[in-house]
C-alpha cells in the first residue's frame, strides 16, 4: 500500500508526466462538439449516397431520439448498459488496459442474474438485488482477471484475449441457455425463465420502460469519478497508464494496480448485463446486447476517458441509435446510419483530441 | 467411423486447406503490418468490407477476379485510413484499429441494405470452382489436399512465397522489417518510415480483405452478417504463433484450420452427449492457448505500436 509521503512523491510524478495544464471546461466540451460536427459532415454523404437530404434525416434522427417524452425515456433507457459498459471501458483505457471485452462481461454480468434470480435465492428485494449486483461484479471482474494475469505475468496481449473470449462468452451462454439454464416454457426459444418480481429492478415512472438501472449507473459514475480523482487507486491507474516504468520506480506495484483495474472494469460492465436483465428484459437471451461492449469503447473516447462524461456520451450514443432506429421507419436510410456514425465519432474525436496536443506543443 | 481414421482421409485435408486459405491470405496482411510496426486491429472489419465488396462485385455483374480486386481495393481503402490516422498522426494503434473495424463493419452493413432493401436470405453467386492440377491432383491424400482447391488457394499459398521473399530477398522487405524494429535506421537511409509503414497497412490491409472475400467467392457464394465471425482476431494469434514469420505463421494457420475441421467432424460423431457449442469455443479457445504457449519466447518487432515521429528518438 502507498504511505502519504509516497503519493506526494507519486502527485509530482504524474504533474511532470503531464505537460499540458488542464484545458478548460469549454474547451474540453469543445472536442467532442468538433468530433460530432465532422461526424455529421462526413456520414451526410451517405445519406446523400441514400437519396435523401442529410438536414431532414438528422432532424428525423434527433426527434427520434429526443422530440417526445417517449423518446427521451428509450433513450435514457437505452444509455443505460452503455452508461456501465463506457465506464468499463473507460477505467480500464485509463490505466492502459485494452480491455475490449466489455461485451462478455456483461454476459456474464446477465448469466449470474438469472442463476441468482429465478428463484434460487428467496430473499425479499432489499438484500436480492445487492447481492446479484456484487456477484455479477465480481464474476465480471474474474472474466477480465485471466486476461489481465495473461498480460502481466507472460506478457499475452489482452486485446486479442478480451476479444477471443467475446465469442466464447457467448457461446457459453448459447450452451446455458439450451441446457442448464432453459426455458421450460420457453417453447424451445433459446432463452432463460423470468426473473423473480425481487430481483427484478423497478421501473422509474409506472407504465414506462425506463428503470432503476439508470440510476444505479449514474451513482456508479459518480463513485467512479470520485475513485479516479480521489482515491489512491485513481491515482496509481493513472500513473501506471500514462508511464509503467516510471510508476513502478516510484513503487507503484504496478501489476496489482492492473489487477484491482481489471476487477472494477470487468464489474463495471457486468452492471450493464445484470440491469439489463433485471432492470428491462427479465431474461437472459443471446441477443441481450446488441454490442454495447463495443460502444461503450466510443462512449468511453467520446467522454475522454472522464467517468461523468460517460455519462452524457452514452445518452449521446443512444440517441443516436433510438432516433437512427424511429427515424429509417419513415426515411429510407437504413438504421445502420447509426453503427456508422458512432464508429465514425470514435475515429473523429482521437484526432480532435489529437490536434489540442499539437497546439500545446506549438506554443 | 474412428476419431483417428479422419485423420488419414483426403476429404479431411481439403476441407482444413480450404479453412485455412482465408485465414492465410489475413494472417499474411497482419504480419506485413506488424512487421513494420503496425498492429492493425482493423483486421475484422476489413475481412467483413473485403468479404461484401467482392462478393456484391460478381452478383452486380462483375468476373470473380475484378471481385477480388475490388475486395483487395477496399482493403487497402480502409489500410490508408488506418494508416493516416496511426503511422503521421501517431494515433493509439488500439482504439484506432477497432475504429476502423467498427467503422468498416457498419459501413459494409449500410451498405449491403442500401444496395438490397427488400431481399430477406442474400443473394447467391457463381463462386470460384476447384481446379485439380493434373497429375499433382492425383498424388493420394497430400496431393488432393493441396492440388484440387480453387485458384484463390492457389493464390493464398502463391501469397505466402511472394510475402517471405518480399520480406527477406529484397531492399523494400529490408527497409519494412527495419521500420518495424529499428525505424530511425531506416530513416538514417534516407527512406522515409511513413511511406514504408503506410504501404505495409495498405497492402496488409488488401489481403486481409481478400482473405474475407474468400469467405463469400470460394467457401460459400454468398454474404451474410457477422460471417467473418473473430477470423481476424485469430490471425492476430496465428501471426503471434508463428513468430511474425511467413513460412511459421503459414504451418500454423494450417495446423489451426486441420483443428477446426477436426472439431466439426468430432462433433458428428459425438452425438450430441457434449454440447455443440463446446466444439464451437475450441478455436477461440486454442488460439488463446497458442498466445500463452509462445509468448514467453515471443520476440515482438521492437518498434511494435510506437508511433516514429522523424528527428525524435
Amino acid at each position: 500500500m502507498l504511505s502519504r509521503s509516497h503519493l506526494k512523491s507519486l502527485e509530482g510524478i504524474i504533474m511532470r508526466l503531464e505537460p499540458k495544464p488542464a484545458p478548460s471546461l469549454a474547451l474540453t466540451l469543445l472536442f467532442p462538439v468538433a468530433a460530432i460536427v465532422a461526424t455529421l459532415l462526413i456520414t451526410s454523404l451517405l445519406v446523400l449516397a441514400a437519396g435523401a437530404s442529410p438536414l431532414s434525416v438528422f432532424y428525423l434522427v434527433a426527434k427520434g431520439a429526443a422530440g417526445s417524452q417517449f423518446a427521451l425515456l428509450e433513450t435514457l433507457t437505452r444509455a443505460t448498459p452503455l452508461i456501465f459498459t463506457g465506464l468499463a471501458v473507460a477505467v480500464a483505457f485509463r490505466a492502459k488496459l485494452w480491455n475490449i471485452g466489455a461485451e462478455a462481461q456483461l454476459y456474464v454480468g446477465g448469466i449470474v442474474t438469472v442463476v441468482l434470480g429465478t428463484g434460487a435465492l428467496p430473499l425479499p428485494s432489499i438484500v436480492l438485488i445487492p447481492v446479484i449486483m456484487l456477484v455479477a461484479m465480481i464474476a465480471g471482474g474474474l472474466l477480465l482477471l485471466g486476461p489481465a494475469a495473461l498480460k502481466t505475468r507472460f506478457g499475452v496481449d489482452e486485446v486479442v484475449t478480451t476479444l477471443l473470449l467475446n465469442f466464447i462468452v457467448l457461446l457459453f451462454v448459447s450452451m446455458l441457455l439450451e441446457g442448464v439454464l432453459k426455458d421450460p416454457m420457453g417453447l424451445g426459444w433459446p432463452q432463460s425463465q423470468k426473473v423473480i418480481a425481487e430481483a427484478q429492478l423497478p421501473r422509474i415512472i409506472q407504465g414506462k420502460r425506463l428503470h432503476y438501472g439508470f440510476v444505479i449507473a449514474l451513482v456508479s459514475a459518480i463513485v467512479v469519478w470520485v475513485i479516479m480523482k480521489k482515491a489512491v487507486l485513481g491515482y496509481e491507474m493513472r500513473a501506471v497508464g500514462h508511464n509503467p516504468e516510471g510508476a513502478r520506480f516510484v513503487g507503484i506495484p504496478v501489476n496489482r494496480v492492473l489487477m484491482k483495474t481489471a476487477l472494477l472494469s470487468g464489474g463495471l460492465a457486468a452492471l450493464a448485463g445484470f440491469s439489463e436483465v433485471s432492470g428491462l428484459k427479465g431474461n437472459l437471451t443471446l441477443d441481450l446486447s446488441p454490442g454495447y461492449g463495443y460502444s461503450g469503447i466510443v462512449v468511453a473516447m467520446l467522454a475522454m476517458l472522464n467517468p461523468l462524461g460517460v455519462i452524457a456520451s452514452a445518452i449521446f450514443v443512444a440517441g443516436i441509435f433510438v432516433g437512427a432506429d424511429a427515424m429509417s421507419r419513415t426515411a429510407k436510410v437504413p438504421s445502420y446510419i447509426a453503427d456508422v456514425m458512432v464508429a465514425t465519432s470514435l475515429l473523429t474525436m482521437v484526432v480532435a483530441i489529437l490536434l489540442t496536443r499539437f497546439k500545446v506543443r506549438w506554443r | 467411423m474412428d476419431a483417428l481414421e479422419i485423420l488419414f482421409t483426403a476429404s479431411f485435408w481439403v476441407a482444413a486447406i480450404r479453412i485455412a486459405s482465408p485465414l492465410i491470405f489475413a494472417t499474411m496482411g497482419e504480419l506485413i503490418c506488424e512487421r513494420a510496426g503496425v498492429l492493425n486491429l482493423g483486421i475484422e472489419g476489413i475481412m467483413t468490407a473485403g468479404a461484401f465488396a467482392g462478393w456484391f462485385t460478381v452478383y452486380a455483374g462483375g468476373d470473380l477476379w475484378t471481385g477480388v480486386l475490388v475486395a483487395a481495393l477496399a482493403g487497402a481503402m480502409f489500410g490508408l485510413l488506418h494508416a493516416t490516422l496511426t503511422v503521421p498522426l501517431g494515433l493509439s494503434q488500439h482504439v484506432v484499429g477497432i475504429g476502423v473495424t467498427l467503422l468498416a463493419t457498419s459501413l459494409t452493413y449500410f451498405i449491403y441494405r442500401l444496395a438490397l432493401p427488400e431481399v430477406t436470405s442474400p443473394p447467391k453467386i457463381e463462386p470460384f470452382q476447384p481446379l485439380p492440377i493434373p497429375g499433382l491432383s492425383k498424388v493420394p491424400v497430400l496431393g488432393e489436399a493441396l492440388f484440387s482447391q480453387t485458384p484463390l488457394t492457389y493464390l493464398a499459398f502463391l501469397t505466402v512465397a511472394v510475402v517471405a521473399w518480399v520480406l527477406y530477398r529484397t531492399p523494400v522487405g529490408l527497409a519494412v522489417r527495419a521500420a518495424g524494429e529499428n525505424p530511425s535506421a531506416v530513416e538514417a537511409q534516407g527512406i522515409s518510415v511513413t511511406a514504408i509503414r503506410m504501404g505495409a497497412v495498405m497492402v496488409g490491409s488488401a489481403l486481409m480483405a481478400v482473405g474475407g472475400a474468400f469467405l463469400t467467392m470460394s467457401a460459400f457464394n454468398s454474404f451474410f452478417f457477422e460471417m467473418i465471425n473473430g477470423r481476424g482476431w485469430i490471425c492476430i494469434a496465428l501471426v503471434v504463433f508463428g513468430s511474425w514469420r511467413p513460412g511459421k505463421a503459414l504451418i500454423g494457420a494450417i495446423l489451426f484450420a486441420a483443428f477446426d475441421a477436426y472439431q466439426v467432424r468430432l462433433q458428428q460423431m459425438s452425438g450430441g452427449i457434449v454440447p455443440y457449442q463446446v466444439f464451437l469455443m475450441m478455436p477461440y479457445a486454442l488460439s488463446i492457448l497458442a498466445l500463452i504457449l509462445v509468448a514467453r519466447r515471443a520476440t515482438y518487432p521492437k518498434a511494435l505500436m510506437i508511433p516514429y515521429q522523424k528527428g525524435e528518438r
